[in-house]
């Protein structure tokens, strides 16, 4: 079924699209991130994919299979009428996390890139409001790329003490 | 700690007549979790910036180190009113991950559950969004009818909130006896409880003077802003997972959507209440056709074999032994990636899993309902009078576990 949206893409973005794969009936298509913006306008303007339903990303870090680059962005395509739902994957690099933000098409992607800058630390160009949404602002680091420890770097163990004296 | 609302706002004038109201996170209407700053214009809301985090739990950093199975816990604690339909989504989800195909039977019971565990959810949000706008009895009646409905679970898992209730290709054991007799009575009691609040609010001149035109969130910003369930319904989209994309025997089942016209909070009543009719028209349908045989799938590679298998046969005991082992048995294939959705109360609750060939989740994404349904809010508030913030923020039925993480 969505086997036709991820060939339609495959052969509008020829040269921008590494591949198209399935799993469980859900087709997904692998771009490079310079198309992110065009592919997914295409996908809501032509290929009706009008509702964005998730934005997330992964970090490839410790995957065992081959990945293009260290990052992938990942955006679920959803349309209401054919009830179809396609993956978009874009691959961004470790040396210069950043990547189209998709913002002027959907206002959803607004918190949901900014979750991912929070835990993945990839930059949207063009954001309107790109700054930490779950954790706070003095935060360093991004929890969910691999290279960061699940115990946590001692974040809430430099909270300033308040004691009877200095209060 | 810099304000990341305050610090980015110019600090008011006191002559202009405008001024700036922090709400939350201590107010009662706020889960104790959320925070909007208003600007208001006498009572009118000019603009409004909200701030959520402040129940980050790294759920999802907490998944990549615990094997499939350990996790089931964990998606209670996302969503603590409607535990079931958490556990079911991910269930699902690891199902789709692994190709797992469960019984009959277990997907009868799923369908069951996860309707009664809806029917929760909502006279549970209807009892507080009643509170919170200020009637008193529906709260008392709803709650008295999920109590009901916890004893079930109860009967059918031992705990009432957090169910845990599923395992990866079934359930944590089989419906207990005479589990669909007290199924039907309590739905019958149901039923006529809601009757009744239909009757003290639907046409209530109070509750709606309280409630129509209040908080309206267009069709196109609605699709724009993707929220999902009964808020993106109530604004007139016909979209529901479970007749989108059926899973488990949502095929099978005749039930309808209800689909709202204005957006407002009263329609986001009036949704939620017709999802609660047709949930009992599953939960009666589910009922009478659901099949014996067992409940677990028979993969000896995924599923822990039957208690009587693991007692009495050698490919039974190293199997159960296997399986028990950390990062030995369990085995999915390297760079496998799936969104997975199911419908739960809020509205789609999708899991994007990722393998890398372990007995734990590369990747563990939750897409929570809550947090694209609060995501409209700064854009709903503006023209809001103060006192409907309260109604509004609760006609979204935020669960707040689920919308930090």
């Amino acid at each position: 079924m969505s086997q036709s949206l991820a060939e339609q893409i495959k052969t509008q973005f020829a040269d921008q699209v590494y591949g198209i794969s399935e799993h469980a009936g859900q087709w997904r298509v692998d771009i490079r991130r310079e198309a992110a913006l065009p592919v997914l306008t295409f996908a809501r303007e032509t290929l009706g994919l009008t509702y964005l339903a998730d934005v997330t990303a992964i970090d490839n870090l410790r995957m065992p299979v081959q990945r293009p680059e260290r990052f992938t962005v990942i955006y679920v395509l959803r349309s209401l009428e054919t009830r179809q739902l396609l993956v978009v994957r874009a691959f961004v690099p470790e040396s210069d996390p950043t990547i189209e933000s998709a913002t002027a098409l959907w206002k959803a992607a607004n918190w949901l890139e900014r979750e991912v800058y929070d835990m993945f630390g990839i930059t949207f160009r063009n954001h309107p409001n790109l700054i930490r949404i779950l954790t706070p602002e003095n935060f360093e680091g991004h929890p969910l790329r691999k290279d960061f420890p699940t115990a946590g770097i001692g974040y809430r163990d430099r909270f300033p003490v308040i004691t009877r004296e200095n209060a | 700690m810099p304000d990341p609302i305050m610090s980015r706002l110019a600090p008011a004038d006191p002559d202009s007549g405008r001024m700036i109201l922090n709400f939350g996170t201590s107010h009662p209407s706020t889960h104790g979790t959320l925070r909007v700053v208003l600007e208001l214009e006498g009572e009118t809301v000019v603009n409004a910036w909200a701030e959520i985090g402040f129940l980050h739990t790294g759920f999802e950093k907490l998944g990549e180190s615990l094997s499939y199975n350990q996790f089931i816990p964990l998606s209670d604690r996302m969503n603590y009113l409607s535990a079931i339909n958490n556990n079911i989504g991910y269930a699902h989800a690891v199902e789709e991950l692994l190709g797992i195909e469960i019984t009959e039977r277990c997907a009868y019971a799923r369908v069951i559950l996860a309707e009664m565990s809806r029917l929760a959810d909502h006279i549970v949000w209807l009892g507080m969004q009643a509170v919170d706008i200020g009637a008193y009895t529906p709260f008392l009646w709803g709650f008295a009818r999920r109590e009901n409905l916890y004893d079930i679970f109860e009967e059918v898992c031992g705990a009432r909130l957090t169910t845990s209730i599923t395992r990866v290709g079934g359930m944590i054991h089989d419906l207990p006896d005479g589990f669909v007799e007290d199924a039907t009575l309590v739905v019958d009691k149901f039923e006529e409880t809601l009757k009744d609040i239909d009757r003290l609010l639907t046409r209530n001149r109070i509750w709606i003077e309280r409630t129509q035109d209040i908080g309206v969130l267009a069709k196109e910003d609605a699709l724009n802003f993707g929220v999902a369930g009964p808020v993106l319904r109530a604004s007139g989209v016909d979209h529901d997972v479970r007749k989108a994309k059926p899973y488990f025997v949502y095929d099978r089942m005749d039930f309808d959507i209800p689909v709202g016209e204005h957006g407002d909070v009263y329609d986001r009543y009036l949704v939620r209440v017709e999802e609660m009719r047709q949930s009992i028209r599953i939960i009666r349908q589910a009922l009478k056709g659901l099949p014996g045989g067992p409940m677990n799938a028979y993969d000896n590679k995924h599923v822990l074999p039957p208690k009587e298998e693991v007692f009495t046969t050698i490919e039974g005991m190293i199997h159960h032994f296997e399986l028990t082992m950390p990062c030995f048995g369990f085995k999915t294939a390297p760079g496998t990636e799936v969104y997975s959705c199911t419908e739960a109360p809020c509205g789609e609750l999708g899991f994007y899993l990722a393998s890398d060939g372990s007995g734990n989740p590369y990747r563990l994404r939750v897409r929570p309902p809550s947090f694209v349904n609060y995501m409209p809010i700064e854009h709903i508030l503006r023209g809001a009078m103060v006192s409907d913030v309260v109604a509004i923020i609760g006609s979204l039925n935020i669960i707040v576990g689920e919308l930090d993480r």
